[in-house]
């Protein structure tokens, strides 16, 4: 403390590490945010349902997406990362999620929204194991802090199903 | 800076620097603004770097008190004596 550079260095030094705690304070109030997202979603038609010509059965919906994300947003969220997959279990696999639609939403007041649209992504099928298929619409969301911890959960909907002809 | 100064300097740094951090954290979080408790956390650092990075005058309040020369020589260095020691050779 004896000199100007001295003086300089110590207070920079502390002013970093108190930065570093309230950057992880921050992180931490996520924690107590009360979040309680809802979603709906329709597949109002199937556009088209077909197998490809080296097999792999494809589909084409249109969906209709109804959801309120505003409350995964807090004071340290950048943005919350949004997709919609369709999830289902063949014999081959216990697990097939197929992306559908995604969307960055940047601000709280964007993160309520209605929507219909075309699958963004193609629905493919490693096979040819979607005809009169149940299977889920999940939406998942990964919330973007500006600092700390990334938080992901999903909403699980079931009850679809797709017709067992192609048309 | 003397010695008090040295050690003012440095509790008031130290807190400032907490009650800027403490003061970013209770604003950002009320007004859910990031941004905002950075700002503030910001402006705490500089005014904390003008308050106690120079050398102001009221750091210099208790300047050392050195010995007036004649005191000193009331109180001569002690001198260093060598004594000789005696070593007997005894012999068998």
């Amino acid at each position: 403390m004896h000199s100007f550079g001295y003086r300089a260095n110590a207070l920079l030094t502390f002013a970093v590490t108190i930065l570093a705690f309230i950057c992880a304070i921050a992180s931490f109030s996520d924690n107590f945010s009360n979040q309680n997202p809802s979603a709906q979603i329709q597949i109002l038609n199937i556009n088209w349902f077909q197998k490809q010509p080296h097999g792999n059965d494809e589909v084409s919906l249109t969906l209709n997406i109804t959801a309120d994300l505003q409350s995964l947003f807090t004071w340290n969220t950048k943005q919350v990362f949004a997709f919609v997959a369709a999830e289902y279990e063949t014999s081959k696999n216990a697990l097939n999620q197929v992306s559908l639609w995604d969307a960055i939403i940047p601000e709280k007041e964007h993160a309520k929204f209605w929507i219909q649209i075309s699958n963004k992504y193609r629905f493919i099928d490693q096979g040819h194991n979607l005809r009169g298929k149940d299977f889920n619409l999940t939406l998942h969301w990964h919330v973007m802090p500006k600092t700390g911890k990334m938080f992901a959960d999903k909403i699980v909907m079931s009850g679809y199903r797709l017709p067992n002809a192609y048309r | 800076m003397d010695w008090q100064g040295q050690k003012l300097v440095e509790q008031l740094m130290q807190i400032l620097l907490v009650i800027s951090g403490v003061v970013a954290v209770v604003v950002g979080y009320t007004t859910e603004s990031f941004r905002t408790m950075m700002l503030i956390y910001a402006g705490g650092v500089v005014l904390t770097t003008l308050v106690t990075v120079p050398n102001w005058p009221f750091y210099n309040l208790h300047p050392l008190k050195w010995l007036d020369p004649s005191e000193a020589e009331k109180h001569p260095k002690p001198e260093v004596v060598s004594v000789a020691s005696k070593k007997k050779f005894s012999k068998k």
